[in-house]
Order: C-alpha cells, then sequence, then structure tokens
C-alpha cells in the first residue's frame, strides 16, 4: 500500500487535472477528490487499484443540471484516505471508457449504471440485460435518469422466455440447469443457471435483480429522513448498519456533531447486528448440510440475539433506532450491562457449537477445500467482508477508515489464507468474538449525555458515508438539494461486489455443493437488488 | 455423530407453547402502536400514512405501519403506546372472498407451505426461517415448507411484489392444486410498505392474487406469522384488528 502523500503527488505528476483535498466536512476521515478527463480515467483509476494498492469502493452516477459525473470511489488503509477520481460530461454526451481492463471490481458496477442511467461504457464487454430484465422491460427504458418519474408505472412488456445467457461449454451432452428464481425453502429470489455436462458445474451464471424496488430511485424527492428508512430497508438483516452509514452521509452534509453517548452506543447496536447476523449464517452453513441437531444448535443464538434485540432496543431487526445526529432513544445502564451479558452467554454457545463442528468430520468434508475463491480472485474481482477476509483480504473499513470511535476499540481483524467454505465459517465465528469484545468495551466505556444532536437544520450538499456492515463494506452517497430533500442516493452494498465474484466459488465443484457454497458465501440479494 | 445427539438431547425443550399458552418469553414481539388518544399531532409526523385522525382520535391503519417508531419516540405531543402482542394475522381487507372460516380447516392434519419472496429486504424472510428453529417448531404443529408449488397448500408472500416477480408468483400460484391459501407477510406485502410509490414494485400481493390472510408488520415476528398459518386453516381465530378504516379509494397516497 503506497502512502496517501505519495500516491496523490503521483496523481498530481502523471495525470494533471483538478484536485480538491480535505472534501468534505468530515474530521475524521482524509477525503480527496480529483477531477480527471475522461480519456485518463481508466489509466488512473487502474494505476490506483493494482499499483498504489487502493480498494475499489463503487461507483457513483449522477445526473446534475451541468452534465453527468460519475465518481469511481477508492479506499485506502488507515490514514491513507478515500480517494474520488471524477469525470465530467456534458448531458448528451453518454459514453464513457469502461475501466474493466484495469479495475474489474467496477464491472457490475458499471453494467448497472449503463442499464439504469442509460450511460454506454466503451470496452465493456457484456453490457445490456442486467438490473432491467430485457424480457420485461423495452430497451431504452433508463429509470434512473432525472426526466423519468419514479412514482409513476413505467412501460413494460412480457415476453415468454427470451433471455438467455450466452451458453459457452460446447459438449456432448452438456445442457444449462435454472435454479429459480423461486426455488426450495425459505429462500430469497434469484435465478442460477447451472452450466454443465453431468456432475460438475462448469459455469455458474447468476441471474439477480428480481427484487429490484428501484430504492435509490425512489429515495429521491422524499426527505432525508424518510429516506432512511429505505435505506433502514434495502437489507432487512444488516439494517443498522445500513441506517448508520446512511446517517454518517446526512450528518456529514449538515455538519452535526453526533454526541459521544450515541457514538459508542451506534457501536454497540451495529455490533449486536453482526452477532446475529453471522449467528444466521452459521445456521444456514449448517443447515445446508443437512446437520440437523448442529442447525438447532446455531438457531438457539440466532432466536435468543433476535429476542434479545427486542428486548433491549425495542426492534428484533434494530429499525427505527438510527437517526440524523444520533439515536432516536437512550438506554438504562442496567439494560446495557444486560444485553453484553447476554451476548456473552450466547457467544459461550457459539463457541461450543464451533467446537463440536470441528470434530464432525462429515460436515467438514462438505466445506473443506469446496467453494474455494484465491487471494488473487478475491482482489481482482473486489470482495470484501468475512468471505474475503476468508480468502486472505484483511480489510475491514472498521480498521482502515474508522468511523465513530472504532479507532479506540480493541478488536482483532480475523483473517484466514485458504478461501474454502471452512475459512469462510471459521471467519463468522471469530468475528462473533470480535464483535463480543466490542460490546463489553463500548458498555464499560459508554459516557453520559445525551444520544441525539437537537435541532438539527438540513444543508444542502453531497457527502459520503461507510460503515463495515456485517457482509462487508457499505457505502452511502446522498445529495441533498436546496429544498432540503434527497437529489441522489446511492447504495453501495457489499453485496453487489460479492455477487461478481460468486461463481468464483460455485464453479468447478459438484452439484450437490452448490447450495453449500452459496451458504458459506452467505450473500443477501435483496442487498444487491435494492 | 453421537456426540451430536448428546447435545440435543442436553439442550431440552426450547419451543413455545403457542398456540395453547401465550408465549411470555421478552423479545418475541416488537409490538404495534395502539390507536387513541387525541395528539392529531402524530399524524403528520408517520411517514406511510398509517396514522390518521377519525373523529377526533389518532386511528391506525395496520397494514401501513413500518414500525419507524416515530409516534412512540419523535413525537412532540403525548406519544402513542405500543402493545406487546402478536397475533396480529386477519382476514384480507377483501371479507367475503375467502373461504377461510375459523374452525372449518378442509387441509387435514398437516399443511404445507410454499415460501415466495417477491421482493421484501431479508427481515421477513428470516422471521420465516426461525419457525423451522426450536424455538418456534412449526413442524410440531403439522406445519412444513414445501419446495414446489405442487405440493403446497399455503403460499406465503413476503415482500410488495416487484415487477421482476410478479409472473412467476403468478405461476407459483396457478401451479398450486385446489383448495389452496394465500397468506401476506409483512407490511410490504400488504400495502407496498415503504417501496411505494414506485415503477418497480406493486402496493402488495392483493394486486396480483387472491389474499385471504394478512399479517402485518415489519417484519411480522414468528409468531404472527405462526399465527396467520393457523388462521388460513381455520384453527385460530382472526385478529379482527386490521379492519381497514377507510376504504381503497379515500386513501391519501404513501409519502
Amino acid at each position: 500500500m503506497m502512502r496517501l502523500q505519495d500516491a496523490l503527488e503521483q496523481v498530481r505528476r502523471r495525470w494533471p487535472g483538478e484536485m480538491r483535498g480535505e472534501f468534505g466536512s468530515r474530521k475524521d476521515a482524509l477525503e480527496y477528490e480529483m477531477e480527471s478527463p475522461s480519456a485518463e480515467v481508466p489509466e488512473l483509476c487502474g494505476w490506483l487499484f493494482k499499483e498504489a494498492g487502493y480498494n475499489f469502493a463503487t461507483l457513483i452516477p449522477e445526473e446534475r443540471e451541468s452534465g453527468w459525473e460519475l465518481r469511481y470511489v477508492f479506499y485506502g488503509d488507515r490514514n491513507q484516505g478515500v480517494l474520488h477520481v471524477l469525470v465530467r460530461q456534458p448531458i448528451d454526451n453518454r459514453t464513457f471508457l469502461s475501466l474493466i481492463g484495469h479495475v474489474h471490481a467496477a464491472d457490475w458496477n458499471e453494467r448497472e449504471a449503463e442499464d439504469l442511467f442509460g450511460l454506454s461504457f466503451e470496452g465493456h464487454p457484456r453490457l445490456g440485460d442486467f438490473v432491467l430484465h430485457d424480457d420485461h422491460w423495452p430497451e431504452a427504458i433508463a429509470p434512473m435518469q432525472r426526466s423519468v418519474d419514479g412514482r409513476q408505472p413505467l412501460p413494460h412488456q412480457q415476453r415468454e422466455g427470451v433471455w438467455q445467457p450466452l451458453l459457452v461449454l460446447d459438449a456432448p451432452g452438456a445442457f444449462a440447469m435454472p435454479i429459480g428464481p423461486i426455488y426450495s425453502g425459505v429462500a430469497e429470489s434469484a435465478l442460477f443457471l447451472l452450466e454443465t455436462t453431468g456432475e460438475d458445474v462448469v459455469r455458474a451464471v447468476p441471474r439477480l435483480f428480481y427484487k429490484y424496488r428501484g430504492i435509490e430511485k425512489i429515495a429521491e424527492g422524499r426527505s432525508v429522513q424518510d429516506a432512511l428508512l429505505l435505506a433502514e430497508r434495502a437489507n432487512g438483516t444488516c439494517a443498522f448498519a445500513h441506517g448508520f452509514a446512511y446517517c454518517r452521509a446526512a450528518e456529514a452534509i449538515c455538519g452535526a456533531a453526533v454526541p459521544d453517548r450515541a457514538r459508542m452506543l451506534r457501536l454497540l447496536l451495529a455490533e449486536l447486528e453482526r452477532l446475529r447476523h453471522h449467528a444466521g449464517a452459521i445456521r444456514e452453513i449448517c443447515e445446508s448440510t443437512s446437520l440437523a441437531v448442529a442447525t438447532s444448535q446455531a438457531s438457539i443464538p440466532e432466536e435468543e440475539l433476535l429476542s434479545l434485540s427486542c428486548s433491549f432496543a425495542g426492534h428484533r431487526y434494530l429499525f427505527g433506532l438510527n437517526t440524523i445526529g444520533g439515536l432516536t432513544r437512550d438506554f438504562e445502564s442496567a439494560a446495557c450491562l444486560d444485553v453484553a451479558a447476554g451476548a456473552a452467554d450466547i457467544l459461550r454457545r457459539l463457541d461450543k457449537l464451533e467446537e463440536e463442528l470441528r470434530y464432525s468430520s462429515s460436515f467438514l468434508d462438505r466445506l473443506e477445500q469446496v467453494g474455494m475463491v484465491s487471494n488473487d480472485d478475491a482482489r481482482t474481482f473486489g470482495l470484501v467482508g468475512p468471505i474475503a477476509r476468508a480468502s486472505g483480504v484483511a480489510r475491514d473499513l472498521r480498521r482502515l477508515q474508522p468511523y465513530s470511535g472504532y479507532e479506540r476499540m480493541e478488536f482483532a481483524v480475523p483473517c484466514e489464507q485458504e478461501g474454502d467454505g471452512y475459512a469462510r465459517l471459521r471467519i463468522l465465528f471469530a468475528e462473533a468474538r470480535q464483535s463480543l469484545r466490542i460490546i463489553q468495551q463500548a458498555v464499560a466505556r459508554l459516557p453520559g449525555g445525551p444520544v441525539c444532536q437537537r435541532n438539527l437544520e438540513m444543508k444542502s450538499g453531497a457527502a459520503l458515508g461507510w460503515t463495515e456492515a456485517p457482509r462487508g463494506a457499505a457505502f452511502h452517497w446522498l445529495r441533498v438539494g436546496q429544498d432540503g430533500m434527497v437529489q441522489r442516493c446511492r447504495l453501495a452494498s457489499p453485496s453487489l461486489n460479492n455477487w461478481n465474484g460468486f461463481h468464483l466459488a460455485a464453479e468447478g465443484f459438484a452439484f450437490q455443493d452448490f447450495p453449500i457454497i452459496m451458504a458459506s458465501f452467505g450473500l443477501s440479494v435483496a442487498e444487491n437488488d435494492r | 455423530m453421537r456426540g451430536w445427539v448428546f447435545t440435543g438431547l442436553k439442550t431440552g425443550i426450547k419451543s413455545t407453547r403457542y398456540p395453547e399458552e401465550e408465549e411470555k418469553r421478552p423479545g418475541v414481539s416488537p409490538g404495534l402502536p395502539i390507536a387513541g388518544g387525541n395528539s392529531l399531532g402524530l399524524v403528520d409526523i408517520c411517514p406511510t400514512n398509517a396514522l390518521l385522525a377519525s373523529n377526533g382520535q389518532v386511528a391506525l391503519e395496520y397494514g401501513r405501519c413500518v414500525h419507524c417508531f416515530r409516534c412512540a419516540r419523535a413525537a412532540k405531543s403525548a406519544p402513542l403506546d405500543w402493545s406487546s402482542g402478536y397475533e396480529w394475522a386477519d382476514l384480507s381487507a377483501k371479507a367475503g372472498e375467502t373461504a377461510v372460516e375459523f374452525g372449518q380447516n378442509g387441509f387435514g392434519r398437516s399443511l404445507h407451505v410454499l415460501v415466495v419472496d417477491a421482493g421484501d429486504c431479508g427481515a421477513c424472510l428470516s422471521e420465516i426461517a426461525q419457525l423451522n428453529g426450536p424455538y418456534y417448531n412449526m413442524h410440531r404443529l403439522g406445519i412444513f415448507i414445501t419446495p414446489t408449488p405442487r405440493f403446497a397448500d399455503v403460499l406465503l408472500v413476503v415482500g410488495p411484489v416487484t415487477e421482476h416477480m410478479r409472473e412467476p408468483l403468478r405461476k407459483a400460484y396457478a401451479a398450486m392444486p385446489t383448495p389452496k391459501r394465500v397468506v401476506a407477510i409483512g407490511v410490504c406485502a400488504l400495502s407496498g410498505g415503504v417501496f411505494v410509490p414506485s415503477f418497480a414494485s406493486g402496493s402488495g400481493v392483493a394486486d396480483v392474487l387472491p389474499v385471504d390472510v394478512v399479517v402485518p408488520g415489519c417484519p411480522p415476528p414468528p409468531l404472527a406469522v405462526l399465527h396467520g398459518l393457523l388462521v388460513a386453516v381455520g384453527r385460530k381465530p382472526p385478529s379482527r384488528m386490521f379492519v381497514s378504516q377507510r376504504p381503497v379509494e379515500e386513501r391519501t397516497p404513501v409519502l
């Protein structure tokens, strides 16, 4: 990882453009914005990603009155800042250069922008049918453009069986096996096409966005408080983390000083959510291997954490707690002590479960050496969260770009090298232990005072907010207009990055491993589709 | 493997006694606001128009409440009280069109349920998944999740029904044998919740399929979902709390 000052120096020398330092009004992070001519962006971004060691966060396309603004966001290690590479083009020039050969991680972000904004990315090999399915919507529709009213229905047509992925397998007896969009169990809707000649999955093509609710579009024109409800419900199982990231963006815009007590309580709640999410992810892995007793043993801590969250904070999924400027309610110190003690009890159960799973050879056989993602692939595809950390990419926004007081917390970022299903399971257990550590520290150091800054006035402006959600790095970009309403809300979720690399794990393994690989990835379709 | 058997036995029975007895364990339900009082100022702060003024009193349309807690926490006037119950399932607003009747089962002793996700945020699905766990264990009531519509008696739908999911949902319903019931789970499936009005999703399951039972909540806790299933087969009486307080055409659009 190159140091921030060196990286900025090199960028200044090699790609002269406008550089705006200290971008945004945030005090806890270094954000730089660099505007660059369209032709130089792929190379600049590629250099940041490959040579300087910056991580790709997201692409934020915006249609402003002055023209198109595309913002490629990168983040570095601790103290190495967050960099925005900005491209501006007039509104009638919709063709940009694709980053695909330089920053592969941006692949799906560009496909999304092409589909929703009607942009074109020169050099990208697979544009088209992505968010808006071609068998449902006419090609000309670009709902994210400002001229489109997101509250009104758009014209669409229903065509039977038009869509078919490009089949690449040319062998005797080759066929494509469709799974979904409705399939067994309590599962989110998504379609998987598995190309095979019999036993092994040669090629896996996930077709997502069946659950596309257009959250980014319908947030536009709503008040900042009301769009928070959408940010929370982009992914109900990680609602607090997303609400947190959204609030951080809004607070950066209006320059709110979140009281210390709220900052600490937010950490407590975010880690409680992570603990519960990981318990649920562990349950799903046990379920996928049909180990019934272990599934039950993992269900118990999950349900106990849900009811603990509910009796502590009023909602099982921690909805309605975050607000711009802090939290909507305070907690008694006795309740905080209880939640730490309750979480510690539940973690003991999880530890016991991990110990028992370690000695269940039939279970390990299904996970070890299955669904491998190499370290190189994890970096190239920009994987984030526990999945990346299981492949040796020890990146965690709580450590790299700490916020809300994580810099003063003692915790480890667990990392494994194997990149298989078992490594991902071990990461979940290890992170659950670290979450408990943070909960205990937060409770022990909880300062007094108010939990919300009163009488906040919303200002116009734009800012980026981020948190390490249970599934990985989440970035929320918010632009508020003069009228105090949301003009643009970009919700960059970890699942979008990770689904992009899902096929890496699924290809080359047998059919019966597919559900297990899917469970060990633990991805959310809702978070991806939005 | 022998270890697992002992682990299971040692854990003992965790299951709730519901529906025979009321569940008293804390945290099984986030509760819902209780209508009443005359702090009409609350009506304005409700983001989904769940609150409305009716004869000088605050009335509530449960099919729209998304648990934002604003009427309980952000209120300048007297906040609304919250209930702690979970028996929220009711017959569909289009009462009279459903064959569901208390005491009339029509499905024998077991019930097979197909869960269709029509665009939920994940929370409703997660709550349904808890029903398979030891605490709620719906198997003891003869209720099972089935992977295919061909074996399904009940269609459990979550989410506002996105444009992309409308056709798959219709097909799943058509593939089910009769008699069949449709249970809409969660506010999104009832009214579209926070996701309407929108180009990408509809305002609930009722626009696509005939709904028999509705379960409000964002998300409804597992016991509320269980209550919905029991209501759908006449094993529990509906709550009658969901009776819509204004006809569809008089409702103001959300936001």
